[in-house]
Order: C-alpha cells, then sequence, then structure tokens
C-alpha cells in the first residue's frame, strides 16, 4: 500500500506548492496593481489616517484636517473660506477622490512621499504622531480676497501673476464651490456632491484654467505683438494703411467696428486705445496666419500649462484662409483662450517681453517646516523684444489713461491695459464676455499682471463693457497686490 | 499489501520516543503566539495587553496538558503534530483578538445585530475543549484499530450528520449547521473524521474485492456493483450536501477524500480515473442548474466586477489585503483586512494573515499546514496494519484538501467555497473537530513506531550440541 501513499504524498505536496505560488503571485507579482486598484480603500484611508498636512497662503494655512469619530478615516479635510480657494486647492474628499493640489500634492500632504521617508522613519522612532507637509502657495490672500468679491455673484474668473516670476498671485472662478461640504462620505456629503454636478452653473469648473473663452479685443495686443515682431509696424505713432470700411479678403463682409470710432488709417496707438476691429483686422492678415500662429504659440498658446495644476490649452487655430486669420487676430472666430493665458500675455509686456512660467506652489514643507523642495522661477520665452514690450507698454497705459480702460486707473500707479468684449453663441445671440488685461508697473518692475473675465453680464456690445465689468476688478486685484507689498 | 518488514521511515528497533523534542518544539509554539500577542498590543495600545499572562498560561497550561497526556499514554508519537497544532492555533487566537479590537469590525456588528461581542474568548474555549477532546481520544482510545468495528455505524452517523443540517435554518445564507438552543454545530467537519473512519473500515475489508473483480473496459476495472453501493451512496451524499445545503467546500472535500482513499487502498490508478470523472459528473451536473456554484464561479472569474462588488465586496477585499500585506507585510494591528467585513475572521483569516505577516508569513502558515500533512503521511506509510494506513492517509488527506480549498478560495485560485482554514479560524466545530484528528493520528503514529516486542524465547529451539574433541 505504500507505493499509492507516496504519490497521495506528492499530490498533497503539490496542493501546497500550488498555494504557495499563488500566495507569491498575489503578494509579489501582483501586490502594486492590487495596491493601487480603483476598488482598494486603503488608499484612501492612508490618505485620512494622519493628520493632512495644509495648503499655505501668506503664512497662514487655508485648510485643515478635523479628528473624527469615523472607523475609517481618522481626519477629515476642512477648508477656510472653501469657495474663495476652491479654484486653488481643489477638493479631498473621503468619497469622491481628491483634485488639483490636493491629488498632485498628495503623497505631500499625506506625509508618503518618498522625499518625506526620512521624516517618516524619525517620527516612528520618537513616536511622534505621524504628520503630513506642507504645501505652501504663492498667492496672495488680499489679491485672491479683492478678485473673489469682486466677481461676487457673477460669473467669471480672475488671474493675477507676478510677471517678473511667474508667481500666480490670484485665482478666482464663480461661481464656487465649498470643497468641505462633500469632504466626508455620509449621505450630506453625497447630496452636496450630487446637487454641484447637476449644477448647470458649473461651480466645479476651475473657469481660470479649464475654461477657454474667445478673448474678443484683450487679443489685439497679441496682434499688436505680432505686427511689431514682424515688422509689420515699426512706429505706433505713424499712421497705418486701415480703409474703412474694410471688407475682409475673399469675402463680401465688412469688418465693423463698435461704434462711430475713428479707425480709418489710426496709429497702432489710437486703434488699440478705442479698440479697432477694422484696424486689426487687417493687421492680422497682413502679418499673415503663419506668423500670427507664431508669435501666440510664444505667448504659451496651443499647448496645455501646468501650473502644476493643468490648464487647458489656449487656441489659435493653425488652419486659415484670409478672412478667418483676420477674424482670429481680434479675438474671434475660433481664437480661445483661458483667464490665465491671457494674464501671461499682460504679464510678458509689462516684464518688458519675458515670459515667465506660471506657478502657484512656492515650496513644499516637511511636517518639520524644513523646505523640501523651492520652485525657481523660469523662463518660458521672450515672446516680444523688450523695445517692442515698451511700446505695447505705452499703448495700453494709453487705453487706460485715455481710452476705453480708464475704470482701472489707480491713482499715482502706473497701470496698462486692455479691454475686450467676446461675442459668442449662434450669431452672437448669447450675452458677450466682458474681458480686461492690465498690469500695474513701479518703480522696480512690475507686481502685478491681472485677466479677468466676467460671463453673461448684461452687457451691451461695445467695450465700454470689458471696461465697465472687468476693469475695476482687476484694479481692485492690482490695488490688494499693491497695498500688501507696502 | 505485503507485511511490512522494513521501511525506511520506521526503524521498529528501539525507536527513540522524541518526547523531549516535542516538549522543546512546544515551548516554541507557545512562545511565538505570545510574541504576536504582544506585539498585536503594542501596535494597538502602545501597551503591554493586559490578558498577556492570562493568555500566556492559557495556551501554555493547554499545550503542556496535551503534552504530559502524549507523553504518558502515546509515548512513541510523531514528535510533530502536537506542537504544529499548537502554534497553530495561538497564533490564530492572537488573529482572532486583533479582530475584536477592529473598530470597524465592532461598528459594523453593532449596526447589523446592535452588539459586538469578542470572539477570541470564545475561540480560547473552543481550543480548551478541542484540547479536551484531543485527550480524551488518546485516553480512551488505546488502539485505533477499535475503530474498525464502528464502519457502518459512522456511516449512519455521517449520513445523519450531514443531512440533518437542511432541516435547520441557514445561518449566513449557508445550511451547513445544526442549532441545538444556544449551540451551534457545522457537522461538516466532524464528519469528515467519521467518514474516513468508514471509508478506512468498508475498504480495508472490500480491499481485493474492489481491486481484483472487476471487469475490464476499455483498459479500464470496473468494479462489481454490488461493490459499488456504498460508494454510491457516499457520491451521492455529496452531490446532495451540494445540491441542499450549497455547501460547495464541504462536497469537495467529499469528493477527494473518496478518490484519495480508493486509490490508497486498491492501488489502481483506474480508480482515480474513475474517481473524478464521478466528481466532474456531480459538479457539471449541479453547477448547470444550481445558482449559488455559478454565482461563485463568476465572483471568482470578475472579483472587482460590479455585479460582483453590488453582491459581495469579500473575494476582491481578500485579494487586495494580500496584497497590501506584499513582501514582509503591514506588521500584526496596523492592516486593513477587517474591510472583508463579514467573515474575516473566519472563512478570510487568511487574508489578516497575508495582510499582517505578508508573503514571508503567508508561506510560512502554509508551510506549517504542508508539515502536519507530511506528518500524517509519514504515519500512514509507518502504520503496520492496513486500517491504520487508510485512516491516516484519509484524515492527512482530508486535511490537505480543506487547507487547499479554503486558501486557494480566499486567495483566488479557485472559487470560494465556505470552509474555514483548520485551528486558525474562529469556530468551535473547526478547531474541535480538527484537535480530534490530530489525536487520531498521534494514536495510530504511537502505535506505528512503537518498538515491537522482543520476541519470546521458543521452547523447541534445543540447547546448541557442543562437540568436543
Amino acid at each position: 500500500m505504500n507505493k499509492p501513499l507516496r504519490r497521495i504524498a506528492i499530490f498533497c505536496g503539490l496542493l501546497v506548492l500550488a498555494l504557495l505560488l499563488r500566495t507569491n503571485w498575489l503578494q509579489y507579482v501582483e501586490a502594486d496593481e492590487l495596491n493601487s486598484h480603483e476598488r482598494n480603500r486603503r488608499v484612501l484611508i492612508e490618505r485620512y489616517a494622519s493628520e493632512r498636512g495644509n495648503i499655505v497662503v501668506d503664512g497662514k494655512p487655508i485648510t485643515g484636517s478635523a479628528k473624527t469619530k469615523d472607523t475609517d478615516f481618522a481626519f477629515k479635510r476642512t477648508y477656510l473660506d472653501g469657495p474663495m480657494w476652491a479654484p486653488v486647492t481643489g477638493y479631498a474628499s473621503q468619497a469622491f477622490g481628491a483634485s488639483q493640489i490636493e491629488n498632485i500634492e498628495d503623497g505631500i500632504l499625506t506625509g508618503n512621499d518618498d522625499q518625506l521617508f526620512f521624516d517618516r522613519t524619525m517620527a516612528m522612532f520618537t513616536g511622534d504622531e505621524a504628520k503630513g507637509g506642507n504645501v505652501v502657495t504663492t498667492l496672495n490672500g488680499a489679491a485672491q480676497k479683492a478678485a473673489f468679491e469682486g466677481l461676487g455673484n457673477k460669473k467669471g474668473a480672475v488671474v493675477a501673476l507676478e510677471p517678473g516670476t511667474g508667481k500666480i498671485l490670484a485665482l478666482a472662478s464663480t461661481p464656487s464651490y465649498d470643497p468641505s461640504s462633500f469632504a466626508g462620505y455620509g449621505a450630506k456629503d453625497e447630496k452636496s456632491w450630487n446637487k454641484l454636478g447637476k449644477d448647470t452653473d458649473k461651480p466645479m469648473l476651475n473657469r481660470a484654467l479649464r475654461e477657454t473663452y474667445p478673448p474678443g479685443s484683450t487679443f489685439k495686443v497679441v496682434t499688436a505683438a505680432a505686427a511689431l515682431e514682424h515688422g509689420v509696424v515699426d512706429d505706433i505713432d505713424a499712421k497705418t494703411d486701415s480703409p474703412l470700411p474694410w471688407t475682409m479678403p475673399g469675402t463680401t463682409t465688412e469688418l465693423v467696428n463698435e461704434g462711430n470710432i475713428p479707425c480709418k488709417d489710426a496709429t497702432l496707438r489710437e486703434a488699440l486705445r478705442v479698440s479697432c476691429n477694422s484696424v486689426f483686422g487687417k493687421l492680422g492678415y497682413n502679418v499673415g496666419k503663419d506668423k500670427m500662429l507664431e508669435t501666440a504659440k510664444k505667448f504659451g498658446f496651443n499647448e496645455e500649462q501646468f501650473v502644476p495644476v493643468r490648464a487647458n490649452a489656449s487656441i489659435f487655430p493653425e488652419e486659415l484662409n484670409d478672412s478667418q486669420t483676420a477674424l482670429s487676430s481680434i479675438g474671434q472666430f475660433d481664437t480661445r483662450t483661458t483667464p490665465l493665458q491671457m494674464a501671461m500675455v499682460a504679464s510678458a509686456v509689462a516684464n518688458d517681453g519675458k515670459l515667465m512660467k506660471p506657478y502657484m506652489i512656492d515650496q513644499l514643507e516637511a511636517p518639520n517646516l524644513d523646505v523640501i523642495e523651492k520652485t525657481e522661477s523660469e523662463e518660458m520665452g521672450q515672446p516680444l523684444s523688450q523695445e517692442h514690450a515698451q511700446m505695447l507698454q505705452e499703448m495700453m497705459e494709453t487705453v487706460v489713461n485715455e481710452g476705453t480702460g480708464d475704470r482701472a486707473r489707480i491713482p499715482n500707479v502706473t497701470v496698462g491695459g486692455k479691454t475686450g468684449t467676446a461675442q459668442h453663441g449662434e450669431n452672437n445671440s448669447k450675452n458677450p464676455y466682458a474681458w480686461f488685461i492690465s498690469y500695474a508697473k513701479g518703480e522696480n518692475g512690475s507686481p502685478v499682471a491681472v485677466a479677468v473675465v466676467v460671463e453673461d453680464s448684461d452687457a451691451t456690445r461695445d467695450d465700454i463693457s470689458g471696461g465697465g465689468l472687468a476693469a475695476p476688478i482687476a484694479k481692485d486685484v492690482m490695488k490688494a497686490v499693491i497695498d500688501s507689498k507696502k | 499489501m505485503s507485511v511490512v518488514t522494513n521501511t525506511t521511515t520506521i526503524g521498529a528497533i528501539e525507536a527513540p520516543s522524541r518526547r523531549n523534542t516535542e516538549l522543546a518544539m512546544l515551548a516554541f509554539a507557545v512562545a511565538i503566539p505570545l510574541f504576536a500577542y504582544l506585539n498585536v498590543g503594542l501596535a494597538l495600545d502602545g501597551t503591554v495587553p493586559s490578558g498577556m499572562i492570562g493568555y500566556g498560561l492559557g495556551i501554555g497550561l493547554l499545550a503542556g496538558v496535551g503534552h504530559l497526556v502524549v507523553r504518558k499514554f502515546a509515548p512513541y508519537a510523531d514528535p510533530l503534530l502536537l506542537p504544529l497544532a499548537t502554534l497553530l492555533n495561538g497564533l490564530g487566537l492572537v488573529l482572532i483578538w486583533r479582530l475584536d479590537q477592529s473598530p470597524r469590525l465592532i461598528a459594523r456588528a453593532t449596526n447589523l445585530y446592535g452588539s459586538f461581542s469578542p470572539d477570541a474568548p470564545k475561540q480560547l474555549m473552543y481550543s480548551a475543549i478541542g484540547i479536551a477532546l484531543f485527550v480524551a481520544v488518546l485516553l480512551l482510545l488505546k488502539d485505533h484499530r477499535i475503530l474498525q468495528r464502528y464502519t457502518y455505524i459512522s456511516m449512519a452517523v455521517a449520513l445523519v450528520l450531514l443531512i440533518l443540517p437542511m432541516f435547520f435554518p441557514a445561518r449566513n445564507g449557508a445550511k451547513i449547521w445544526i442549532s441545538l438552543g444556544p449551540i451551534n454545530v457545522q457537522p461538516g467537519e466532524f464528519a469528515k473524521i467519521i467518514i474516513a473512519i468508514f471509508f478506512s473500515g468498508y475498504l480495508m475489508v472490500k480491499r481485493d474485492a474492489l481491486a481484483l473483480a472487476s471487469r475490464r473496459v476499455m483498459g479500464i476495472y470496473l468494479p462489481r456493483g454490488r461493490d459499488l453501493g456504498p460508494i454510491l451512496m457516499v457520491w451521492a451524499m455529496s452531490i446532495l450536501i451540494l445540491v441542499f445545503e450549497t455547501d460547495l467546500g464541504t462536497s469537495l472535500l467529499f469528493f477527494g477524500l473518496f478518490v484519495i482513499m480508493l486509490y490508497v487502498a486498491t492501488e489502481r490508478t483506474s480508480w482515480i480515473i474513475f474517481g473524478l470523472v464521478m466528481s466532474a459528473a456531480g459538479a457539471v451536473g449541479v453547477a448547470t442548474f444550481e445558482p449559488h456554484v455559478q454565482q461563485r464561479v463568476e465572483f471568482w472569474l470578475n472579483p472587482f466586477a460590479q455585479a460582483t462588488w453590488d453582491q459581495s465586496e469579500q473575494v476582491g477585499q481578500a485579494l487586495m489585503s494580500f496584497g497590501a500585506g506584499g513582501t514582509l507585510g503591514t506588521g500584526l494591528g496596523q492592516g486593513n483586512s477587517d474591510l472583508i467585513g463579514f467573515a474575516a475572521n473566519s472563512d478570510f483569516i487568511l487574508s489578516t494573515v497575508g495582510e499582517e505577516f505578508g508573503l514571508a508569513g503567508t508561506m510560512a502558515f502554509l508551510l506549517i499546514y504542508g508539515l502536519i500533512v507530511e506528518r500524517g503521511v509519514r504515519t500512514a506509510l509507518a502504520a503496520r496494519d492496513p486500517f491504520g494506513k487508510l485512516l491516516a492517509i484519509g484524515l492527512s488527506g482530508a486535511f490537505a484538501i480543506q487547507v487547499f480549498v479554503v486558501a486557494g478560495g480566499v486567495m483566488g485560485l479557485i472559487p470560494l467555497t465556505g470552509m474555514t482554514m483548520p485551528f486558525v479560524a474562529a469556530g468551535g466545530s473547526s478547531v474541535i473537530a480538527n484537535w480530534a484528528l490530530i489525536g487520531i493520528l498521534i494514536r495510530i503514529s504511537d502505535t506505528a513506531r512503537r518498538p515491537a516486542p522482543a520476541p519470546a524465547p521458543s521452547p523447541d529451539a534445543e540447547m546448541t550440541q557442543v562437540v568436543r574433541p
């Protein structure tokens, strides 16, 4: 009877071997896949297991962590002025995941990032509560407040940059949402989440980075830069060859101006001051679609920006016929831009032609406040020469001092800007967007450049609305930055 | 079977009793769970757990009693079985206690049943009853061959045990329980021992009939119909269990046991084929009209599919537990295997092993089970009587299949079936029955390794003539 016994012994051995192989497969080969599985709650449990680090503005945290009685999550995310800061922080919800900075810097905030390995190990030995590190942002609290309150109950977005460095000083989007309203995973959180998702006003949309609008007349700054850079115009105070009315090449359509403004053969400065469609449409056509595209790309069009939150790519169309080139050059047709992109345009002009890469995370701190990583300012390019940039500054300052942007004037501060009103909807049936881009300038460079867009304003279709609705907001934001510097 | 004259596994002459070896290993088997217990306490509360002394004394006492009884009543028994079982039982207690501390499970029980009662104290009591049964087996069963007398009674008892749960209400969706007032018994755990006894007795008698008196059909020997009767009956019973009690695990266990023992008794490979064909026929037949089985297979194939998740997260959660453990595990008390929720400390206890002990610990656990099986097979080889051989291989085979079916199910190697990891999982029936199983194996191995009595002097032998020169 022993021969079959030995065979059975081998069979039992094979059973155990199969189990051993399986456990190796699960716990070694497939471990990573299982650990990052979408259904694995451990990721979330880990995220809220210890006090989450904070997102810091002006040296003060704008987020917090509240201890909960929950069995899964020891802590819950809280937000200070949630709606105001939502476009910056994003959300960190136990039920719905995380977004923006909360998501991108999750490793630092939870303290699980490899860069914090040493801190974790030390905490293990000293027996301290594990804590996450902090994310220190470049934002300016006063500017953010001015932007958010300026938008008020209107729909729109504001982006403010520091032209010399690319630091994002304000990033507001309205209507906004309160990330703490669904930070947990209860029925209440789910209700808030669903309500926000169904809201037709799209409060969860970060308009400053993720929405592209037709830029309207504000794009004329780019067109002017292209005209100067490519030698189509040399002297901003020389008369241009601009017939009025001007019929777009290849069509029988006239490119009309808003109202009865002196655009015939206007100088570049004058054309920008009163915002002549006919002049800039023809200029864009004279520069040509390829050179227009080249300049637009230098300003950052046609590619996504990472600040480090992803911003949608702004679009200057690549395939255009002559009349479309003219329309695109005045910010209509298929030209679309994010508020961030227009702020970059203003900041490049203000920074004497040098475009700095926008960023909003200044540094990452370990739980003990040691700096782990500091973001260095980075030059993105030089869309226009210093000389041309200074010409554009003169023109934009004229717009504020004597033109459509008068509402943005700040006493004792040089301000340059450009208004815009962009039409949208079939046959322009919807309310236009009111735009304003501007910068302020002091003795030592420019402290701030701003782009403001207000949607669905009760605007009339002229640039007055850009100047009337958006410019005051831009002014308040610039003023807040200047005052906070004092 | 020829009479064993000499095997490599047994020195019949003056075999060392190895009781001191057993004692030394028992010390380890008690010390390791004690350290594990300390580890859980430190991890969860940062203090030495208050039950440390009580727990240590309890498990030490149980192991000590077991050892003394073996020393006295089965002095030549295999020295590994008792320490291995003790180690598993001790670690099982620690794991159950650890899961009792889980706020998640406490909250879950409170939500569902309005109260939570820890399982570890119950398990300690069951372990004590298990050891008591182990002692009783060794005291009362002076020779395992006594069990031969109960061949047909065993069959009847096994049938009754297995059929009874049909008449009791299902608990947690499985009709595998007999409820007598406050006591709930899983008869399947005991039935496997009793079935093994029946098979051993029956096959020992019918071996030759089954092996020789058979017609050859297409190269396969088919036994006579009348010899097949009881075998078919057991087979039919397995099918019935599957259909009426939806207990996939137990019927698999019986199929396996039944094929292994037939093969060992008759030494004919054709029985394996015959057994497998019958098993397959039964399984396929049932699977075609039994939604429960189909559902299990579906869960196994798509553990993370939404449809599976809606019905039961357990399988997927168990897999993720193993993944979370990685190579070295999270450490006791620091994993999240309690996400499995229901049955985390019984059917799914291996996931907690996987998550908190990691790959290394899981392999160690599997190897301990492998060692128990291996010692059982060794006992079968060493046994000198066919009944003992059959019983030992039957018990170890059943043990091996049970471990494979449960661990394989939890790890997603095969579809999940409701059974428990012997000694480790929370559940009275399982612990008690498996201690009885170890008791029987120890009795068989004691008989096998006992030195043969010195031959009596033969009166016929004459004095050798001395030739004088």
